[in-house]
């Protein structure tokens, strides 16, 4: 019973991590029915930003962290504005070949600079537990990823709902022809909302680098994790991720305590199909695209 | 009526090798309704997306107020007082109607005017102030194109642009929405009515231009065009030849 109980915790703890791993994704595909590939890499790039800026440069995670977020976004600003932007019109096929090249540029060159080994990004928390119950036991590492996934998704969603940039993205979304005319520059909303990605995706990286550290090509795992949580939670909504990542999260750790740790990633992707049988565009789906 | 807010001088427009424009003048003077006739296909919509810089132009010009808007973005031109509400009342499904109405006043800074704005779509058409909150996908045929048209006056327009807001709508919904147009042209607002009947068209505007295959084949006076002379040309058909 303990395990059970430590069992649910775990991957509601977990599920929180990964919904940070997988709005970004759900966002740029909500706003500009773009299925980003390069997500997981450019997430794994961040990771090893934080990781080479506090070594070399700043000595400190929160710094490194800092910058990274500026280059990331520069990045994503760039990439939108310089690539994307000029692909999209011809139809989401050729921005979604652009995402592809550049997921494997980024693998390809994090493999030249640093080589195949595994990294990690040492987490302050990591050592203390701050909760330990004969019933529970929580790391604070867990307990941060946790807390600041949820926050950012809630801060998210409280700007794309709530503030005029929030809605001229969705206006975007929803309609080019009627955003424009309202005044909206719909391409500009485009680079905010993939700067948007790349900040979620970068704090992903941060997280997931301290967790479970990366090399070169994990960005595709992580691709992946964030596929099965977007799904499940239906894409574009920002709530819906942060479910999806609980179920997945949940029907991984259960899967492991029920049929053993072998499974694990197998039950979580047969909950997916299970849902999608059941809900074929997800759970939640509120950014309508046509 | 005292002389014209806006100008379209020698406008063409075309879609890759096809010629959806060809050389188009008209003038829209301050204060008046002009309405714009023609059947499926006659280049109405090229005409008006054109003007509000979403269609490129291969040449000619659009002045407005005194300045020439033609390569201007949409957002400029919306700025400079040019507002349209596009064809299929195209609302923004996922936001509720009070959002719409705030999307409409993008470009306003200041929140004394979005609020006083607000008050005179709610005003115009009170079904929306009782739908403030609906999501704009559950209101009707009727409600949706209140919304476009309110949406679209949220921006303090001196020109709007109304693209077939008959479309789909049942006559009495549509006379009912005419006489709004007509409440916002007695406030100073010069409107432009794009339309394929033609006999409301005429009734309802002080000057009408027909457009036939991307050509304006009759203009003048409303009061002096006879229906069927209009439609004659509408359909292309020469009872004189
Ligand atoms: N994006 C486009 N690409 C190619 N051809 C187009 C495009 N849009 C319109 N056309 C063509 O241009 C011509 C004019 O179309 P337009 O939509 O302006 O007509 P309309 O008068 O608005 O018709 P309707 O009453 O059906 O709205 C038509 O022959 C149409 O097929
Ligand atoms: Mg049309």
């Amino acid at each position: 019973m303990e395990l059970f109980v430590q069992t649910v915790v775990s991957g509601m703890l977990v599920g929180g991590l990964y919904a940070a791993i997988g709005v970004g994704l759900s966002l740029v595909f909500g706003i500009m029915g773009l299925t980003n590939i390069a997500h997981g890499s450019l997430m794994i790039l961040a990771s090893f930003f934080v990781m080479f800026f506090s070594r070399q440069v700043t000595g400190g995670v929160v710094t490194a962290l800092l910058l990274t977020l500026a280059i990331m976004a520069l990045i994503g600003a760039l990439t939108q504005g310089l690539l994307i932007n000029r692909v999209l019109d011809k139809g989401p096929e050729s921005a979604l070949l652009v995402t592809f090249g550049l997921a494997i540029i980024a693998q390809n060159v994090l493999q030249l600079v640093f080589g195949a080994d595994y990294k990690s990004i040492s987490s302050p928390f990591a050592s203390v537990n701050v909760i330990d119950t004969r019933w529970v036991i929580v790391s604070g590492e867990y307990m941060v990823n946790f807390l600041v996934s949820v926050a950012m998704l809630l801060a998210l969603h409280l700007m794309i709902r709530k503030t005029r940039l929030g809605r001229s993205i969705r206006a975007a979304a929803s309609n080019v022809v009627a955003a424009e005319l309202m005044g909206v520059d719909t391409k500009r909303a485009y680079i905010y909302a993939m700067c948007l990605a790349m900040l979620t995706g970068s704090m992903g990286g941060l997280l997931v680098g301290q967790t479970f550290g990366f090399y070169s090509y994990s960005g595709m795992s992580y691709l992946i994790i964030a596929f099965g949580v977007v799904v499940i939670g239906g894409m574009g909504s920002i709530l819906g991720t942060l479910i999806g990542g609980f179920i997945l999260g949940l029907a991984q750790l259960l899967g492991a305590y029920f049929f053993g740790p072998g499974v694990q990633v197998l039950v979580g992707y047969l909950a997916l199909l299970v849902i999608l049988a059941l809900r074929p565009r997800g759970l939640l789906s509120n950014m309508t695209r046509k | 009526m005292d002389g014209a807010l806006m100008t379209v001088e020698g406008l063409s427009v075309s879609y890759g090798d096809f010629r959806a424009l060809h050389d188009i003048s008209m003038r829209f003077d301050r204060g008046s309704i002009v309405s714009i006739i023609g059947s499926n296909g006659a280049g109405k919509s090229t005409l008006l997306n054109a003007v509000m810089g979403i269609n490129r132009k291969l040449s000619g010009r659009v002045v407005f107020d005194g300045a020439d808007i033609t390569s201007m973005r949409t957002s400029a031109i919306v700025a400079k007082g040019v507002t349209m509400s596009p064809e299929g009342s195209s609302v923004f499904e996922d936001m509720s109607v009070h959002e719409n109405l705030l999307m409409g006043a993008y470009l306003t800074n200041s929140r004394d005017k979005r609020a006083r704005m607000t008050e005179r779509a709610y005003g115009l058409f009170p079904a929306l102030r009782e739908k403030s909150g609906q999501l704009a996908t559950f209101l009707s045929g009727g409600q949706r194109q209140m919304l476009a048209i309110a949406r679209a006056l949220m921006s303090d327009p001196k020109l709007l642009i109304c693209d077939e807001l008959s479309l789909g709508l049942a006559p009495v919904v549509v006379n009912d929405i005419y006489d709004r147009i007509l409440d916002v042209n007695e406030e100073g607002v010069t409107i432009v009515l794009v339309e394929q009947e033609v006999k409301r068209s005429l009734e309802f505007s002080d000057y009408s231009y027909v457009l036939v295959k991307g050509r304006v084949v009759i203009e003048g006076r409303s009061d002096e065009l006879s229906e069927d002379e209009v439609k004659d040309a509408y359909f292309g058909i020469n009872k004189y030849a």
